[in-house]
């Protein structure tokens, strides 16, 4: 069994192995990533750093790449309601 | 890393810079781990020669002559080069279709990616749609971790693929490859001239309706429409590109002396043609051309089948059609089709719509309207890649960070 860690998504606490990249812990939590600017909900569309559609705030760091960025234990995600 | 290895071997310094969290690219994302896998090898004889690489870190700026800007998370580099190889790899070609900007419909590799990131699929129902060998090699993989493959929707005929079988016999390895994934796939129902022209669901994907009439419920659709090179990275450095490939002569070398190219972005072709491409840029870029001339006759042998590819995977016209007056085209900045419709040129959508100006910069889009509307995409701009306000501020006053050759890119 991986090892897990826990990160927050909207103060919701997601329990992940390591490894698992910000974009999959915002999948799990059911939430999208973002709205985009006329309000629709989106969540990943090419899993590989391109299409900006899952990008959150992770640590108070607002457009980051969810796809691109590993879980750490304690992170604070949040995304768009 | 091919390249970037066989430089190394060659007694160069050598940094390898690359956007993905690890080394791998796409095709062995998190494979490098497992001591079995090919890639396992390649970063075996990396570490051996000490290849210095920065993971999860990307290029966005060329300030000067053998100079590169890049960044990851927390810090921003400048890297300088006297050779620079570039394999900046593919994406995938997204075209649009009424509903397909509702979450969980990803692209084929884009579903893959996820999944090989954490996602749990087992049980979840998925259809596979598109076009090119990447849906098929996608289903078989899903299935193997438990995903539950409802149909894979191929939008080429029958008879493209049956020609692209027969070009697959002089290819044994990619023929025992495809055999392999058919066996993968008993079962799972195969639809050639098939494509999806409706995904429907409310906060997300609930079905997808197929260009036969057929309703399909499902949880997860991985459609994408084969790969486009990524050459963003290639425009900025000037090398000259033509019908969307990276120009290269016989030793990987672009029309920029001190840039070298290898892999999907001077043509789409898989994974082994990649490899052996970055094995004869990383050797040429060594000064070693006489090594790196062994290795030509494989990728000649290699390139039949990009050009197989080409063929059999053709986009076809009803494609055009299946985008809705109110389905978005540019996701960025939520342009619908008939905005951008009226408009006879990228630049002019640009201007008039900001098709094209979000985030990804086009890169979505731009294949979609090529394809849509036969636009010719525009020239490429620093910052390549949207960066941090204090990254390009630094670029102003920066420290000091050498790098004797410099690999750029995914694989």
């Amino acid at each position: 069994m991986a090892e897990t860690i826990v990160v927050t998504v909207n103060r919701k606490p997601i329990v992940v192995p390591s490894g698992t990249t910000v974009a999959v812990a915002v999948v799990l939590a059911e939430s999208q990533c973002r709205r985009s600017v006329t309000g629709e909900l989106r969540g990943p569309l090419c899993g590989m750093g391109i299409c900006f559609e899952c990008r959150v705030t992770v640590d108070g760091r607002p457009h980051r790449r969810s796809c691109q960025i590993p879980c750490r234990a304690g992170m604070e995600v949040s995304v768009d309601d | 890393m091919a390249a970037a290895v066989c430089a190394a071997e060659c007694g160069l310094r050598v940094g390898l810079v690359d956007d993905n969290p690890s080394l791998g690219g796409q095709i062995w994302r998190g494979e490098t781990t497992k001591c079995t896998s090919e890639a396992a090898g390649w970063l075996e004889r990396s570490l051996r020669v000490q290849v210095e690489a920065l993971c999860g870190t990307r290029v966005f700026h060329l300030p000067a002559p053998g100079t590169l800007l890049a960044e990851s998370e927390n810090e921003v580099y400048e890297l300088s080069f006297q050779k620079l190889v570039l394999a900046t790899g593919a994406r995938e070609r997204f075209l649009p279709f009424p509903g397909w900007t509702l979450p969980n419909v990803m692209g084929a590799g884009g579903l893959q990616a996820l999944v090989k990131s954490g996602l749990p699929i087992a049980g979840k129902r998925v259809l596979v749609a598109g076009t090119g060998p990447l849906l098929v090699a996608v289903a078989a993989w899903l299935r193997q971790q438990g995903a539950n493959v409802l149909a894979i929707c191929e939008q080429a005929r029958w008879i493209s693929l049956a020609r692209f079988g027969l070009a697959l016999v002089q290819q044994p390895q990619k023929l025992s490859q495809a055999l392999s994934l058919r066996g993968q796939l008993a079962g799972v129902r195969f639809l050639a001239s098939c494509w999806p022209t409706e995904a429907q669901g409310s906060a997300k994907l609930e079905a997808v309706v197929l260009s036969r009439g057929e309703r399909v419920a499902c949880d997860y659709l991985a459609c994408g429409f084969h790969l486009v090179p990524n050459t963003e990275l290639a425009q900025l450095l000037g090398c000259q590109i033509r019908g969307g490939c990276v120009q290269v002569d016989e030793f990987q070398q672009t029309s920029c002396p001190e840039v070298f190219c290898a892999g999907e972005p001077t043509g789409i072709g898989g994974v082994e043609l990649s490899l052996v491409e970055g094995k004869i840029a990383g050797l040429a870029a060594a000064g070693r051309r006489q090594d790196a001339v062994r290795h030509f006759k494989q990728r000649k042998k290699l390139q039949g089948f990009a050009k197989a590819l080409d063929r059999a995977f053709a986009l076809r016209q009803e494609l055009r059609t299946v985008a809705l007056p109110e389905t978005i085209v540019c996701r960025c900045e939520d342009v619908p089709y008939d905005r951008l419709a009226a408009h006879q040129s990228w630049r002019v959508a640009k201007l008039q719509t900001r098709c094209g100006m979000g985030p990804c910069q086009g890169r979505i889009c731009g294949p979609a309207t090529e394809f849509l509307f036969h636009w010719e995409p525009d020239s490429v701009r620093p910052p390549v890649f949207p960066a941090q306000l204090e990254h390009l501020a630094w670029a102003a006053c920066p420290s000091q960070s050498e790098c004797g050759a410099g690999v750029g890119g995914e694989s």
